[in-house]
């Protein structure tokens, strides 16, 4: 493929002979998209080659053009964890995952929950990352769960969103005024579910597995009560509401319903809880340790059927990098997480090639639906949006290899896997940033 | 004189024992097998044989034990080991050393043969990826113990002549318990009848699926048993609010005559060690006739001796 270079990449690109997907309105046609500058100038079956002027030809070969992918949950090390992973090193993830837009966990070191880290973000982002990075604030100070952040200021600062890491609110009352707080700025709250009690002792899903092993499980229902709790309490206050990732069946059903209800509630699942389960863990592997933990099979089931139904509105990669000296160790005293801007796309492509949810929709949930939450121009095919984007052939058999792998921590469950289908040209606002054909 | 000219040959084919999980039913018999004869020769005067002679057992006690910890030592000794005791919870690891990074020191050593005992489950299998010796799991948290059930099937075996079909009850702390897991796996494999009787804060979460019936009356669970395994309980758990008291727990799931009486008229008394008097178990009830007890303790010493023998049969020779 011929990609554009980037000097030219500012000006004129067409995009011809592409298999347009807009999730947003449900376009999926052939056709042809013109950038101009950083944003979509033109797009549909008559911008082909010969009819755009003078504008750089790129021949997308019949592949998917789509808006390139939102994650709504990546810890990007900075600041204070740079050993792990920088806003540059999450980006090149990013960029190759044909993610052009990440919002980065407020758990860092120190917190973000200040207007000047909130500023610092954004500046480290604009000198060093190849996406547009947005940060989410801390809804309270040191992610302690017992003072409000100052919402109102960290938003106009640029915070996109808020959430409390990795913890969730204990103390209801605290939730219920920063859910009626952040309801006058139009602010989206995003909250982690676990019990703090409930889980405290917790390292795996609980269950059979988790007893073989000799390990502390975390119940489901530390999850669903706190899930069930935020319900409520987005039913007394109104306040705009994000599950972060849910990851078993009965917190599907407390969405459903509060969905039914009309309640302003959205819910999210990480791509490890929609194509991994609790037996991957096998003999102690550390990789598959994540938070909330990965469920049963019937849980994963679960999860897909609810992208499929339309009551999972979003997929995150959930990257959260982690060193050896976290993951190199006996499974209840290792560090949770996994990367995955990377592996996003590749592996959420294997429920498409599964039968299990169709393509428009898959992509729906990465691009249109987290824009539609964050309140974003992008994740959009459309006339003025701004041109981030992403090629995807779908069926190029790649295997994961940790090595190979962008991000400056390797540890991926999907270490040896094999996955159809990967970004091979990623734009942001209008200039390469990725193309799969410079890296072989 | 070697112990292997004496005993039978089991087939072993194991670089480590990790757990019982993935041990046959012929090998586990064989390993029986082999101690019976090494109990054996711990009751002659002369206990000393060649078999581990120029070889070195490091003892890597992450956790602190008495029992296990002399036993592995003994047995070592009498097959002609050098035994190193290392209690490590008080050295490196304060330090901040990892549990990799001591497997790798001590590798450097050049030990034959590694017993580790750690609080973390996968601990030991972990450390056995990163070592050349062969390695025994003496406890990993609350996954496995595989000598202890080894010990504890050789002790029914010699008191029954048989493990098929016996009615095992384990009760007490199955959830935090490696000894209840290692002996759930064991005695299935062995054909034995098992079922646990603890109150339902102290069951592991799907339990049943590990092939046992669960009980939350010592009166029902102990009904017709031809064997009685207490477990030790923590004080702490009083503490974490999974038993009410030290009384309420000795009432309800504590052995005394009275429970005992509903087991089989010669059911056998068995306790891992070291015993809560008062809480678990009746003081009485623990130096009974029908407690077999301190014979586990000596049975313990024997099974560690054929499971280093087994082991050192696949040690390199060059």
């Amino acid at each position: 493929m011929n990609a554009p270079n980037q000097r030219a990449a500012a000006r004129h690109i067409a995009l011809v002979n592409a298999r347009l997907i807009d999730p947003a309105s449900g376009l999926d046609q052939l056709g042809g998209l013109l950038i101009i500058d950083d944003r979509i100038a033109d797009l549909g079956r008559h911008v082909a080659a010969g009819a755009i002027g003078d504008a750089q030809v790129v021949d997308c070969g019949g592949r998917v053009l789509a808006p390139g992918l939102i994650d709504m949950m990546v810890s990007a090390g900075e600041p204070g964890l740079e050993h792990r992973e920088t806003l540059a090193t999450a980006s090149r993830a990013a960029a190759a995952g044909g993610v052009t837009t990440m919002v980065c966990m407020p758990n860092t070191e120190p917190v973000i929950d200040d207007v000047a880290l909130v500023d610092f973000i954004l500046r480290r982002a604009r000198d060093t990352a190849l996406v547009n990075v947005h940060p989410m604030a801390a809804m309270t100070k040191g992610l302690l769960g017992q003072e409000m952040t100052e919402i109102g200021l960290l938003r106009d600062a640029g915070a996109i969103a808020f959430g409390n890491g990795k913890t969730s609110v204990a103390n209801a009352k605290v939730m219920r005024n920063v859910l009626a707080y952040a309801k006058d700025f139009g602010a989206l709250i995003t909250h982690h579910l676990e019990d703090p009690t409930l889980g405290e002792d917790g390292v795996m899903n609980e269950g059979e597995v988790a007893t073989r092993l000799g390990l502390r499980g975390v119940p489901a229902a530390a999850e669903t009560i706190m899930l069930e709790r935020d319900i409520r309490l987005v039913d007394l206050t109104g306040g705009r509401y994000h599950a972060a990732q849910i990851s078993c069946r009965a917190s599907l059903d407390i969405i459903r319903t509060a969905k039914l209800m009309g309640l302003p509630v959205t819910c999210g699942v990480s791509i490890n809880h929609l194509t991994l389960n609790e037996n991957d863990i096998g003999p102690y592997r550390t990789f598959f340790k994540m938070k909330p933990p990965l469920r049963s099979e019937d849980d994963r089931r679960a999860m897909v059927e609810g992208l499929a139904s339309g009551d999972i509105d979003v997929i995150v990669s959930a990257h959260d990098p982690r060193g050896a000296e976290g993951k190199r160790r006996p499974f209840a005293e290792a560090a949770d997480g996994a990367v995955g801007l990377e592996t996003l796309l590749g592996a959420a492509l294997r429920l498409y090639h599964n039968g299990e949810v169709e393509l428009l929709r898959l992509l729906r949930v990465l691009t249109a639906n987290p824009a539609r939450l964050l309140k974003l121009n992008s994740g959009r095919l459309a006339k003025g949006a701004p041109a981030d984007l992403v090629l995807i052939e779908l069926d190029t058999p790649w295997v994961v290899e940790p090595d190979r792998l962008c991000s400056k921590s390797k540890n991926t469950p999907f270490d040896g896997a094999r996955l159809e289908g990967r970004a091979v040209l990623t734009l942001v606002a209008g200039r390469p940033v990725y193309n799969y054909a410079d890296q072989e | 004189m070697t112990f292997a000219a004496e005993a039978p040959n089991v087939s072993f084919s194991h670089r480590h024992l990790l757990g019982i999980e993935g041990l046959s039913r012929a090998e586990i018999t064989g390993l029986l097998d082999l101690s019976e004869e090494a109990s054996k020769l711990s009751r002659q005067i002369d206990k000393k044989r060649d078999d581990l002679r120029g070889r070195t057992l490091i003892n890597l006690f992450f956790e602190a034990s008495t029992r296990t910890q002399s036993s592995f030592e003994l047995a070592g000794k009498r097959l002609g080991a050098d035994v190193m005791n290392m209690s490590v919870s008080t050295s490196s690891v304060q330090k901040g050393e990892t549990l990799i990074d001591t497997a790798v020191t001590l590798n450097a050593m050049r030990p034959d043969l590694l017993v580790v005992r750690h609080h973390a489950a996968g601990a030991v299998q972990l450390l056995s990826q990163k070592v050349d010796c062969s390695v025994i799991n003496a406890g990993d948290g609350s996954h496995e113990h595989p000598t202890q059930a080894l010990l504890d099937a050789l002790t029914i075996r010699r008191h029954k002549g048989h493990i098929d079909g016996l009615v095992v009850a384990i009760c007490g702390d199955i959830l935090h318990s490696r000894v209840a897991r290692s002996n759930i796996l064991l005695l299935n494999t062995l054909g034995a009848r098992v079922r646990v009787v603890a109150p339902s804060t102290l069951l592991a979460s799907g339990i049943e699926r590990l092939g046992v019936e669960v009980y939350t009356s010592m009166w029902e669970g102990l009904v017709d048993a031809d064997i009685v395994m207490m477990l030790r309980l923590q004080r702490e758990r009083m503490a974490s609010s999974l038993v009410p008291s030290q009384r309420e727990y000795f009432h309800f799931f504590g052995l005394d005559y009275e429970k005992l009486a509903r087991a089989k008229p010669d059911a056998l008394v068995m306790h891992p060690g070291p015993m809560n008097r008062g809480v678990e178990i009746d003081s009485n009830v623990a130096d009974d006739p029908q407690s077999v007890i301190r014979e586990q303790v000596e049975m313990g010493v024997a099974v560690r001796m054929a499971v280093l023998q087994a082991l050192a049969r696949h040690l390199p020779n060059q």
